[in-house]
């Protein structure tokens, strides 16, 4: 018996540990977004969002950034959308079961979990290098949409199988071929989670700092780029730049622009978790 | 059936009502269960048996929704009194499942596993118990060569019997079993089923089934549930020859359910 | 159609060929310079100095240093709300919390490397006097609270996913859900969360804007969270916003830090799909 109280007394004490540990994390979110918001919140102002980086702080602002991350954002869903896609369909509906299929599946675990850096390193050599696309926006997007690709390709990968066989069947029944199924069948049934997915991976993207860094975004840049080969800067690279300056009024820009990226991050989450919900409850296997 | 003296009562259900939310599963029940006598709930799936069954160790406490009203009775006492501890009445209230469910460990281990989590350490007791145990649950011829192997090695027969010998190592007084033999081929089932009727000179044993010939082969009296109400409690063999209710009649005959 | 879809697919395969290729043929020209001898035990990295050093080390233990850091923090707490979440929590408080925690894991690392830097090391810097204002401590614990929600969630689909009956086996014989938690699902779930910690780990290994922002750039060999270290990643941020010349020494160093970094990854990762794919099927 008191074994028995000692064992409910710990149970206790675990159930009181664990949840001031989920309060202590969620905690530690609020501070952190709370010390951003009354840090940055007064500095944000229509001029922040229309003006160039300058070298006094309170008169720079982050419309390079913003543009170039929107440049980048474009351009790399432009590149991976497609490629991330079908890499997701092949796996998925053609390569079951063989050697290549296994070989396919290792390389692409490994290739998720690759730093992004290295991504950067990849990048630096063959597109800014090799490819001579220069530290252009192009060079930027291609590498992310390499870092994004196993992350598209798995989500893609997740939707497609929760699409029944039944369906393949049904239309394999009524004749159609395995793309005239995929086309017409399962990738409209399997969109939701698709969209999801890439949405959650562009998020990724536009948070990335350092394998832009590496494929030379630059720090300083006073002008608004008009086409893919131009040179940019984008939203994490400013902060960066920002927060790596000493003075006190620099740092009040870095929580600004953080709030904006922030802003920009969590909306396409939350466009992206209100996908899944709203799929999720409209199509019911 | 024999009025049953407060002495005799092992278990006791007093106007129990079960509600899941706004459902109601049990419907007013009322029942006594004597010492050292096997008890058989049958009745349509969904009818409520296996729920009532789980309120005698109160393992419907983490299911979300779940609500009761009146009591059930144990040796006299009332468990669902805030003074007592779930954790110690299912050391008494001993359960083995549908579907065998022995733990991921050794097959020696799951049998101490009850002992240790009590906080007993002295090896040569709980050698002892586990041998003890096996030999209850007849399966110690089987398994004394190889007690460090996984349990997940076993046949299901053998890893059902395993989950008996782990209940029985806490020396409960009472055994629930939930349609114990409902997942395994007829020469496990007929083991089980020898060993329940041994079991039962120690242990008052409650089993659900949904097989009506085993309710018929290995029970003492038998209780029969539809949509939540006990329809009727009587020895077996009466349920099964000349029940009083027509729905009884008809379940039984195979006329529904 | 099935060629197209094809090629989609074997450019993952280029990807990795193309990192391999990249980071072996320039860390080749580097190796031809700087025998791998002086590479694996000089005590000094001083590319970019007049006295030339040329040993990973130091960038080496930065790098486990503030990983390790991060891990005391993740690995614990990442258990535990795991635990709480799957055993104890009410259904209603999991689907509050999971998303929340899901916004930590979404938050860019450069964010997480102001608040190191403007928020916990002047923290930091009222309890530990000496404490540096770049140190791998702030830096280690910021990127442990980035890590957490991974270890967390992972962890978390594990326990869960282990059957119900085993539970109801653990509660029949009248264990406390700490008991069921500890001794039959941890257990029971044990590839699962070896996963998510070894990935966490690999995380943090290769992250990188918290520690360019809040670790410091000094290589020191030394094991003093209080101190300023420089890991692998922040040396190569380093290199790569500064004026180096291609196909300099220089320039090949980043290379030869970034191999180091993608064979340590790359062993992790192989081992965290090792285990995945051996004990997936365990309870099916």
């Amino acid at each position: 018996m008191i074994n028995s109280e000692k064992n409910r007394l710990k149970d206790k004490a675990f159930q009181y540990f664990g949840l001031g540990c989920t309060i202590l994390g969620l905690l530690v979110l609020a501070v952190f977004l709370g010390d951003i918001i009354m840090k940055g919140i007064g500095r944000i102002d229509w001029d922040f969002l229309t003006s160039f980086p300058s070298m006094r702080a309170k008169k720079a602002g982050i419309l390079s950034a913003w543009v170039g991350t929107l440049w980048m954002l474009g351009l790399t869903a432009f590149i991976s959308i497609p490629i991330g896609i079908g890499a997701g369909i092949y796996f998925e509906e053609y390569a079951k079961k063989s050697r290549l299929a296994n070989l396919l599946e290792i390389n692409l675990a490994n290739l998720a979990g690759v730093p992004s850096i290295i991504y950067g390193l990849l990048g630096l050599e063959i597109f800014v290098r090799s490819m001579g696309m220069g530290t252009s926006l192009l060079a930027g997007a291609c590498t992310l949409a390499l870092l994004i690709l196993p992350i598209i390709i798995v989500s893609t990968r997740e939707a497609l199988r929760a699409v029944p066989n039944s369906i393949r069947q049904a239309s394999y029944g009524m004749g159609a071929n395995t793309w005239q199924t995929i086309w017409h069948q399962v990738l409209p049934a399997s969109m939701g989670g698709i969209l999801t997915g890439i949405i959650l991976s562009l998020s990724r993207a536009i948070g990335e700092t350092a394998p832009l860094i590496v494929t030379g975004a630059l720090a300083y840049v006073a002008f608004v780029p008009s086409g893919p080969m131009d040179q940019y800067t984008v939203m994490p690279m400013q902060i960066f730049n920002w927060i790596s300056r000493p003075q006190q009024d620099f740092q009040v820009n870095a929580a600004a622009g953080i709030i904006i990226l922030l802003c920009i991050t969590f909306l396409l989450n939350g466009i992206a978790v209100f996908l899944r919900n709203r799929w999720q409850k409209k199509v019911k296997w | 059936m024999e009025k049953l003296s407060i002495k005799d009562k092992k278990l006791e259900a007093i106007n129990l009502n079960v509600y899941y939310g706004e459902k109601k599963v049990l419907k007013d029940v009322n029942i006594a269960i004597k010492a050292n006598t096997v008890t058989a709930f049958i009745g349509p799936s969904g009818c409520g048996k296996s729920t009532f069954l789980r309120t005698f160790n109160r393992m419907n406490d983490y299911v979300e929704g779940f609500r009761k009203e009146g009591d059930i009775i144990i040796d006299g006492k009332d468990i669902y009194q805030k003074m007592v501890r779930v954790e110690d009445l299912r050391k008494k209230v001993g359960m083995v499942f549908q579907k065998p469910n022995p733990f991921p460990k050794s097959i020696f281990e799951n049998v101490a596993y009850g002992l240790k989590i009590q906080g007993i350490n002295n090896k040569q007791l709980i050698e002892d118990t586990v041998e003890k145990s096996l030999k209850q649950s007849a399966l110690w011829e089987e398994v004394k060569d190889d007690l460090k192997k996984s349990a997940l090695s076993l046949s299901g027969g053998q890893q059902q019997r395993l989950c008996i010998a782990r209940a029985l190592a806490l020396e409960p007084s009472i055994l629930l079993m939930d349609e114990p033999a409902s997942a395994l081929d007829p020469i496990s089932t007929s083991k089980i089923e020898d060993l329940i009727w041994e079991l039962k000179e120690k242990y008052t044993i409650v089993i659900v089934t949904h097989n009506m010939q085993q309710a018929g082969r290995i029970s003492d009296n038998t209780a029969f549930f539809y949509m939540g109400d006990l329809v009727e409690y009587d020895e077996t063999k009466k349920i099964f020859t000349n029940p009083e209710k027509e729905r009884t009649q008809n379940y039984i005959t195979g006329r529904f359910g | 159609m099935k060629r197209v879809l094809m090629i989609c697919a074997i450019i993952t395969v280029l990807t990795t060929v193309g990192i391999v290729y990249v980071l072996f043929s320039e860390s080749y020209t580097f190796f031809q310079t700087v025998p791998l001898s002086d590479f694996l035990t000089d005590t000094e990295w001083t590319p970019l100095f007049t006295d030339k050093h040329y040993g990973i080390l130091p960038l080496l233990t930065g790098t486990l240093l503030t990983t390790a850091i991060a891990m005391c923090i993740a690995v614990p707490m990442g258990i535990t709300i795991a635990i709480y979440l799957s055993e104890y929590a009410p259904k209603r408080v999991r689907s509050i919390v999971k998303p929340l925690l899901e916004i930590l894991a979404s938050i860019p690392t450069v964010v997480y490397g102001f608040f190191a830097l403007t928020v916990v090391t002047p923290f930091l810097q009222q309890i530990i006097p000496d404490l540096s204002g770049f140190n791998a401590l702030s830096a280690g614990l910021v990127m442990g609270i980035m890590i957490m929600p991974m270890v967390s969630s992972l962890s978390e689909d594990a326990l869960y996913a282990v059957p119900k009956s085993l539970r109801e086996g653990a509660y029949g014989m009248g264990s406390t859900r700490l008991q069921t938690s500890f001794r039959v699902i941890l257990p029971a779930a044990s590839s699962g969360i070896i996963v998510s910690v070894i990935l966490a780990f690999a995380r943090a290994v290769g992250e990188t804007m918290i520690v360019a922002v809040a670790a410091g750039q000094q290589p020191i060999l030394t094991g003093d969270p209080r101190s300023s270290v420089e890991t692998i990643t922040t040396y190569i941020v380093q290199v790569s916003s500064g004026d180096v010349q291609h196909g300099s020494l220089e320039y090949n160093t980043i290379f030869a830090a970034g191999i180091t970094l993608f064979i340590f990854t790359f062993i992790l990762n192989s081992v965290s799909f090792y285990i995945k794919k051996r004990f997936q099927e365990k309870y099916d």
